[in-house]
Formats: structure tokens, sequence, C-alpha cells
């Protein structure tokens, strides 16, 4: 059977599950809608949660971009700030907004700050970071399509758009879990495959987060060891050392996707669908979990995909490889413009150095170390299938969770909370089915004509939410001073600060050309780069909040009694049975 | 003077609260800024198999502990809860 066909069947037969399980799961309430009746067993929770969190971006490019990108140890600010928001979402702030048991982030914080202008400054907020998200999503879903289906990506977005537009539309947040609950499953098994057997092929153990630690199959040298040797020897600087920019600079990234996590609406709306407050603590853990599976296998997929790369690159007598001699997948990825060979000074070798003069080696995109390897690692076709259903899933998953976040700010905070209060329950979920088709339209309209801003999307969505929303949840849940005015004013500086911070490093919405003091780091602000600096604009954010709080008029009553009752302890789970565990 | 008490009660309740999140935090900060970034020279020195430490810390470990984390928080916290409530039913014998 053809590679091609095989895929089509694979990826077939998961859209068809994912469409039968929408239609078994409608939603057929408001409640069903936005949070799922609260139905959902946390460790089902978990499981969407992880689906929700881990995109196109987290499936087909980390493992790249920590390789090739940020070389390495660099990299490890987006496995630390990706999980650790975790830390931080599941201690300070999953609980206390189940227990405030509505169904969005700013009807929190309306009610929290009594203000309708906080409200709708929240859904601008919500509505700027998801939508930059979602257009990564949708331009994921065209890009695996075309890449394994040999669609064009117009095509692929189309399919995309219309299995979404399904099960969001149909099922809204209850059929969209359970079917994040499938796609986590494909997208865990997609990405882990490949990834146990290369970790056996180069190190003869199975689990590659150990494998990365091993010597090298019928050898004393480590691996590590040999792939900082290799690439300090073609030019490179050390994997396991080389700092991203500054010690600093690291802190600030890391920091910055850590609350910025912690502060995205499509992730906390989750926590929303568990029965308790209690649940929604263990399901925070669980969700982990069921990341930390992909988050600690990428840097081995990471390291072990480009000491393969080099090693192809090197023949055994020392000299690079010759043009005639590259292997199979090597001349497939070429095809695809992923890979690019330019043989410079026409010894007919392909010479890979870190310095641009020499390297011949032109091209070698982020997307290549997860996409090649079951080709690399000369897997059977079906592998190769499934990664492709693995890349569609992980897109599909989060555009639907971020799909949703929009919506229901559209239909709940805009309509039924601020500007038609008197709406019945019917007319509710009928407004939010027809917001949800409007996203999707929308989202389908800017994937296929990305504005100019998409280059830069998922790292921006994370600098708006961990300057914007994660200050504002956070000072509403714990610091009872914190009032209307300030909690607006702190938003909007924050957004504001982090938002001029990347324009005028990047271009005004990143039209080239229009950044007013360069992309170069002598400008930085103490070297902290653009997409590091949400901390920042959080900071802020903490500063003019608390000032402007200071001097105008203290929060009424009804604050103080919300926040009694969201640190009110709440029932307890009942005592597990002798003997099971919990 | 049950009302007196029942303030108390939720005092110490929320202080506890506020001590295993300050403590959980403190460990959440060591292992990621701390071992992964800022001490991650020195912790290099030292090797795990294959791994220097401090890389290992940046990569692995960090995740591992930010696990163990939640779940300690999460029965620690059911703990708390359950023997506050078991506390109010005495009070009121």
């Amino acid at each position: 059977m053809s590679l091609t066909l095989l895929t089509y069947l694979v990826v077939g037969f998961t859209f068809a599950l994912y469409i039968a399980i929408a239609i078994a799961t409608r939603a057929s309430s408001t409640k069903d809608f936005y949070v799922a009746d609260a139905g959902v067993h946390p460790i089902a929770n978990g499981m969407a949660t992880a689906a929700d969190w881990m995109s196109a971006a987290s499936f087909i490019s980390m493992a790249g971009l920590i390789a090739l990108s940020y070389n390495g140890y660099g990299g490890s600010v987006f496995l630390m700030g990706w999980t650790g928001g975790y830390v931080l979402l599941a201690l300070l702030i999953a609980p206390y907004l189940r227990k405030y048991g509505k169904y969005t982030v700013p009807d929190f914080i309306g009610e929290r700050y009594y203000s309708d202008t906080a409200r709708v400054v929240a859904v601008i907020c919500l509505i700027l970071c998801s939508v930059t998200y979602v257009i990564g999503q949708m331009k994921g879903v065209g890009v695996a399509f075309s890449r394994f289906l040999e669609t064009d990506y117009e095509t692929g977005l189309g399919i995309g758009m219309f299995i979404v537009f399904f099960y969001a539309v149909v099922g809204g947040m209850k059929g969209i879990t359970y079917t994040q609950i499938a796609q986590y499953v494909v997208l865990i098994t997609a990405y882990t495959i490949p990834a146990i057997f290369i970790s056996l092929q180069l190190t003869g153990n199975p689990f590659p987060q150990l494998g990365l630690g091993s010597t090298l199959a019928g050898s004393d040298v480590y691996l590590l060891d040999k792939l900082d040797m290799i690439l300090v020897d073609l030019g490179f600087q050390e994997y396991t050392t080389t700092l991203r920019g500054s010690t600093l600079n690291m802190m600030a990234f890391t920091a910055s996707l850590m609350i910025g996590t912690a502060g995205l609406p499509h992730v906390i709306i989750r926590f929303f669908t568990v029965p308790s407050v209690a649940a929604a603590r263990r399901s925070a853990g669980w969700a982990l979990v069921f990341i930390a599976i992909l988050y600690t296998t990428a840097p081995a997929i990471a390291a072990m995909a480009r000491l393969n790369i080099v090693d192809t690159m090197q023949q055994s007598d020392g000299q690079a490889l010759l043009v005639e001699d590259r292997p199979a997948w090597f001349e497939n990825w070429e095809q695809t413009g992923l890979l690019k060979v330019e043989d410079l000074n026409g010894d007919g070798r392909i010479e890979y150095t870190a310095d641009p003069e020499t390297n011949e080696l032109t091209k070698l995109d982020n997307d290549i170390l997860v996409l090649a390897n079951p080709e690399i690692a000369q897997l059977p076709n079906w592998v190769i299938a499934l990664v492709a259903a693995g890349g569609l899933a992980a897109a599909l998953s989060t555009a639907a969770g971020l799909l949703l976040a929009i919506s229901s700010a559209i239909s709940h905070d805009l309509l039924k909370s601020t500007y038609m209060p008197s709406i019945s329950e019917k007319a509710e979920l009928r407004a939010s089915r027809i917001a949800m088709a409007a996203a999707v339209l929308g989202a389908g309209y800017l994937g296929l004509n990305p504005p100019g801003f998409a280059a830069g999307t998922v790292a921006l969505a994370f600098g708006l939410a961990a300057s914007s929303l994660f200050p504002a949840l956070l000072m509403g849940i714990f610091a009872r001073g914190v009032n209307r005015e300030g909690a607006v004013a702190g938003m909007l500086a924050g957004i504001s600060v982090t938002l001029l911070y990347v324009f005028q490093h990047k271009g005004i919405m990143f039209i080239p050309g229009t950044s007013f003091l360069g992309g170069m780091s002598p400008n930085w602000f103490f070297g902290i780069e653009p997409n590091a600096f949400g901390v920042v604009g959080a900071v802020v954010n903490f500063v003019v909040a608390f000032s402007v709080s200071r001097v105008s008029a203290p929060p009424p009553n009804e604050v103080a009694e919300l926040l009694d009752f969201l640190h009110e302890p709440s029932a307890p789970a009942p005592k597990a049975p002798p003997g099971a565990s919990h | 003077m049950a009302d007196d008490k029942n303030v108390a009660r939720r005092q110490l309740f929320a202080a506890k609260v506020r001590s295993l999140m300050l403590r959980l935090l403190i460990v959440w900060f060591v292992v990621s800024f701390g071992f992964g970034i800022l001490l991650v020279e020195p912790l290099n020195e030292i090797r795990l198999g294959g791994y220097k430490l401090g890389f290992w810390f940046a990569q692995q470990g960090s995740i591992f502990i930010f696990i163990a984390l939640i779940f300690i928080f999460s029965s620690v916290m059911s703990r708390l809860e359950r023997d506050y409530v078991d506390g109010g039913k005495e009070s009121r014998k």
C-alpha cells in the first residue's frame, strides 16, 4: 500500500472517530456547552487539558526549536516554562476559579472587580491572546495536510476547519473534551513510538528519557558527550551548556512562559469542567503528567535527531557526505523545501558547519527533527502515517479549545453579562453556537490570509496572557485591596508595555521596517529578548494596579465576601475506602 | 464565643495553606530557576550518568519535581480541609 493511501486511511479513521465522539456527546444546555456540565473526571480532564495545551508547535516544532534554534541547553526555557506554569496554575489559580464556579475567565474578573469595564478589558485581552494563538494552529493544520497528504494548503485548512466546525459547534465544551481525550491518545502515541525506536537504535534503552543520559550502543561514550564533541568540531557551541542570550534572559524567558501558561484562558476554563475544587487540583497534576510524557521525550528527540543528522553528514572516514550518497529520506525532505543543500565549493561533498560562509546544508528546518524521525530511524510506513495524524490531532485539539474560549467570551461575557442580561438560556446557547461558528470561520480566514504579525504569534500570546490576565487573576484571588480602577489600569498598562516592546523591536504589528528601535540585541532592555518580555509587563501590571488602588476608593464589601468564599475550605472529597489508592 | 473560635480556626487554616504554598513555591523556584539556570554551571560538574546535573534539571528533573509538587499540594490540601471539617464537627458537640 502506498504511503499516501495509508496516511489517508489513518488520518481518515481518526477524523471519523472525532466526529462520532462529537455526535455522541453533543451539548444540550449552556452549562454543557461552556463547562461540560462540570462532570468530567479529573484524570479525563487532565488528558483533555494536555491535548488542549500541546499545540502543533509543541508536537512538530519544539524538538527542532530546542536542538537547532536554541542549540540544546538554551531550549530548556521552553521545557521548564511550559511545564512550570502548571505549578502556578494548580496552586494559585485553578482551584480558586473552580470554587468561584462560573463559566469564563472574564466572568470572574468582572465580578471580582465589580465592573463591566474590567470584564470588557479582560475579554479584549482574552481575544487578543487567543486569536494570535489560533492562527498558528490553523496554519499548522494546513501545513500538516500539505506535507503528508499532498493536498494544497487551502484544501487542508478547509478540511481542518470543517472538522473543528462540526465538533465544536455541535459538541461545545462537552464534545471538545471527549475529542481532546481521543486526540491526546493519537498524538502521544505518534510522538513516542519514533522516539522509542530512535533511543533503542542509538543507546539500546527503550526509554528516551534514560537513553538521553546513556552511552551509545556498542561503545562507552555518552550520547551527550559525543554530541558536544561533534558539534564543537563543526564549529558550533557545546550542546549541553550554551546559554540563550544571558542568564537573565533565560530567567525572564522561563518566567514569562510560566506565568503566561497560568494565565491562558483556554487552559484555565478546562478546570471548570471537573466536579469539585479538590478534583481541579488533582486534575492539574494529571494534566502535567500527560504533558510531561511529551515534554521529557522532546529533549531526547532533539539531541538524538541532531546527532543522527550530523552523523549522516559525516562519513566514517571523517569526510563530509558525498552529494550523491544522500540517503532517501534526505532527498524526500529536500523536495518539501525543509532541507536544502548547496555545494558551494564544488567538491561534491556537503559540509555542515556553523559558519554561514562555508556551510553547505543551507536549510535545516526545525520541523525536520520530528517529521523526518520515522524515516531516519527506518520505521515502517504506518508510523509515518501516525505522525501525520498526531500532528493534526495536536493542532485541532488546541484550535478547538481556543475557539471555545473566544466564543464563550463573546456569547457569555459580552452578550449575557454585559449587553443583553435578559437573554434566555436557550437563546444564549444558540448565540454561543453562532459565536463558535463565526470564530471558526474567522480563524480559517486568518489562517488563509495570515496577517503580518502571524510570524511571532504563539510567543506573543504568552506575553499578552502573562502581562494582562495572570496578574489580574492573581491579585483578584489574593490581594483584597486591589480595586476596579487598579485592575483596569494594571491590565491596560501591562499589555501596552509588552506590545510596545515587541513592536519596537519587531515592527508595528510585525510589519518589517516599522520597528523603531531595531531588532538588534544591543537595544534590548537589560538584554531581554522581546519574546521574554511578558514578565516585565506583568511586573508593570502589579505595580500600576497596587499604586492606583492606593489612591482610589477601596473595593466594596461584596469583594471581601467573595474572597472569603473563595478561600473557605471546601467540602473534602469522601475518604477513599481502605486499600484504594488516591 | 463559638464565632470567635470559628474565626480562629479559619485563620489557622489560612495560615497553614499559605505556608504550604510558600514551601512548595520555594522548591518550584529552586529546581527550575535555581538548579536549571542560576546554579547550572557548578551543578554541571556533577554527572548523573551521561547527563551533566544542571542540564538534567533544566531538561528533565525540574519537570518531574513539578509533577510531585502538584500532587503533594493536592493531597495535603485535602487533608487540611478534612481536618478543618472534622474539627468543626467536634466543636459543635
